[in-house]
């Protein structure tokens, strides 16, 4: 399988651990990446809010350069996966949209690239395949797979199995030896860019969420998306200064969580977490 | 609470409810107020005035206080009352269709950290066709008078190499601000 990588503004900065441990894993599963040449901005968290025909012109503009490539786009941060995915949906159902956003991008958009999350491209990877490629299993890890919202709503745009109950990190988990808890918040809201202008509330959201998993029994929380995991590892201090509370759970990117099973050096992702990862397996 | 005339409001307002019914292609006549979006809402404990209130001042014609609340600015965005609303009522939608035009008339005065925020995002995504973090960062703290917000972080953030000094770029450097102008021809916003 190729694929165009579409990194987003996130991955090639403040969360670049993601996008390593995604192209490392990838490599490990034969998954071919090539970078969509001069990407642009997805518009969120902002475009949206400022013009409705910008902020589907600005991810649709990628999708054509990977449809270009002759490759489907897979987006691995969780706001550029939505917001791709609603310029896909309106280009392909809405055609009266489609050819304002032609005009506004200058490019033909021919239906023939798709947008993918993380979760979906792992989702076509063989179970066995995974499977094999695991050399240090997380066994007894107790994982609370935190999908957040973008990622799975809304149902029509992202491809989700379930909105409210979804499975496909929790399988992934399984996959590579840990244990998936059953928890009620996989798909509470952290807030995200809200972070920069409510912090007070975000942080309430985070602490939520902190404290959910842990009653879950969770080890440590994997993510799939830079603002899930910015609110509750970079603010885990802050959380705990707000509340009183005495947070020291290790949030982790799904991927990363991969790459550490599958015996690939994580070191250098992990120096970049402010709460120390450390994946406690029993023996 | 104040007295409200619902049939001076509609009279007033009617058209422009409609408009934007018309415009964002949400129907909002379609909730009949059972309160699932508010009760599932993750911002609803700081919002002014919950979201299925919101549809019911709309339907009201009650537009002025629409515009003035802040509700459809602490929308996440998250979508968890669309998708368990029975009337599929795409809030979200709603909330950024008001965003658009209370933003586009510079009626943002009773947001003023979402100004802030927006006004520096675009300006760097006009700027550089990606975001400059921390200009983002540094334009909050300036503009919002909260100079040492976060200020903790930073440094661990720069030895973690997770904070470029430099802006990113992307080669067609107008390429952003021509789509946009485009985009403001087309919908005749102001993009």
């Amino acid at each position: 399988m190729k694929l165009a990588y579409y990194p987003g503004c996130s991955l090639h900065s403040s969360s670049k651990g993601y996008s390593d441990s995604f192209v490392a894993v990838c490599k490990k599963l034969g998954i071919e990446l090539e970078e969509i040449p001069d990407w642009v901005c997805c518009g969120a968290s902002s475009a949206h809010s400022v013009s409705h025909l910008l902020s589907l012109a600005l991810p649709a503009h990628t999708l054509v350069q990977a449809e270009k490539m002759g490759l489907d786009m897979v987006a691995p941060c969780a706001a550029c996966y939505q917001r791709a995915k609603f310029a896909e949906y309106e280009m392909l159902n809405n055609p009266e949209m489609k050819a304002k956003i032609e005009q506004v991008i200058e490019m033909e958009y021919k239906g023939k690239s798709r947008v993918l999350s993380v979760l979906e491209v792992l989702s076509m990877i063989e179970e066995d395949k995974i499977k094999a490629a695991v050399t240090r299993p997380l066994t007894g890890v107790k994982v609370a797979c935190y999908y957040g919202c973008v990622l799975v709503r809304p149902p029509h745009i992202c491809n989700v199995d379930d909105p409210e109950n979804p499975t496909k990190m929790d399988r992934i988990v399984a996959l590579l030896g840990g244990e998936p808890v059953d928890w009620p918040y996989k798909t509470e809201c952290c807030g995200a860019s809200h972070i920069f202008t409510m912090k007070d509330a975000c942080l309430k959201l985070g602490r939520d969420i902190l404290q959910v998993a842990k009653d879950a029994g969770a080890d440590i929380i994997a993510v799939a998306c830079p603002l899930c995991h910015v609110n509750l590892d970079m603010r885990q201090t802050q959380i705990n200064k707000k509340f009183g509370t005495s947070f020291n759970i290790p949030v982790v990117y799904i991927t990363e969580l991969m790459a550490d099973a599958m015996g690939i050096d994580t070191s250098d992702m992990f120096r970049r977490h402010f709460v120390p990862v450390e994946i406690k397996r029993q023996a | 609470m104040k007295e409200v005339n619902l049939t001076e409001k509609w009279k007033q307002n009617g058209k422009i409810i409609e408009e934007l019914i018309e415009h964002s292609g949400v129907d909002i006549r379609n909730c009949y107020q059972c309160g699932k979006c508010s009760a599932g809402c993750p911002m609803a404990f700081v919002m002014d005035v919950s979201p299925n209130r919101i549809i019911r001042m709309l339907q009201l014609g009650m537009w002025e206080e629409v515009l003035q609340s802040r509700t459809p600015w602490i929308c996440a965005l998250c979508a968890t009352c669309y998708t368990r609303c029975p009337r599929d009522i795409d809030l979200p939608k709603l909330m950024d269709a008001v965003r658009v035009i209370t933003y586009n008339k510079n009626m943002v005065d009773h947001v003023k950290n979402e100004k802030i925020f927006h006004s520096s995002f675009m300006k760097w995504l006009y700027r550089y066709g990606r975001i400059y973090e921390l200009g983002l960062v540094l334009d909050l703290n300036l503009k919002t008078g909260n100079l040492f917000n976060d200020v903790e972080l930073g440094l661990p953030m720069v030895l973690k190499g997770r904070l470029d000094f430099l802006p990113p770029r992307i080669k067609n450097k107008d390429l952003i601000r021509r789509m946009a102008e485009r985009a403001r021809q087309i919908e005749g916003g102001q993009a």
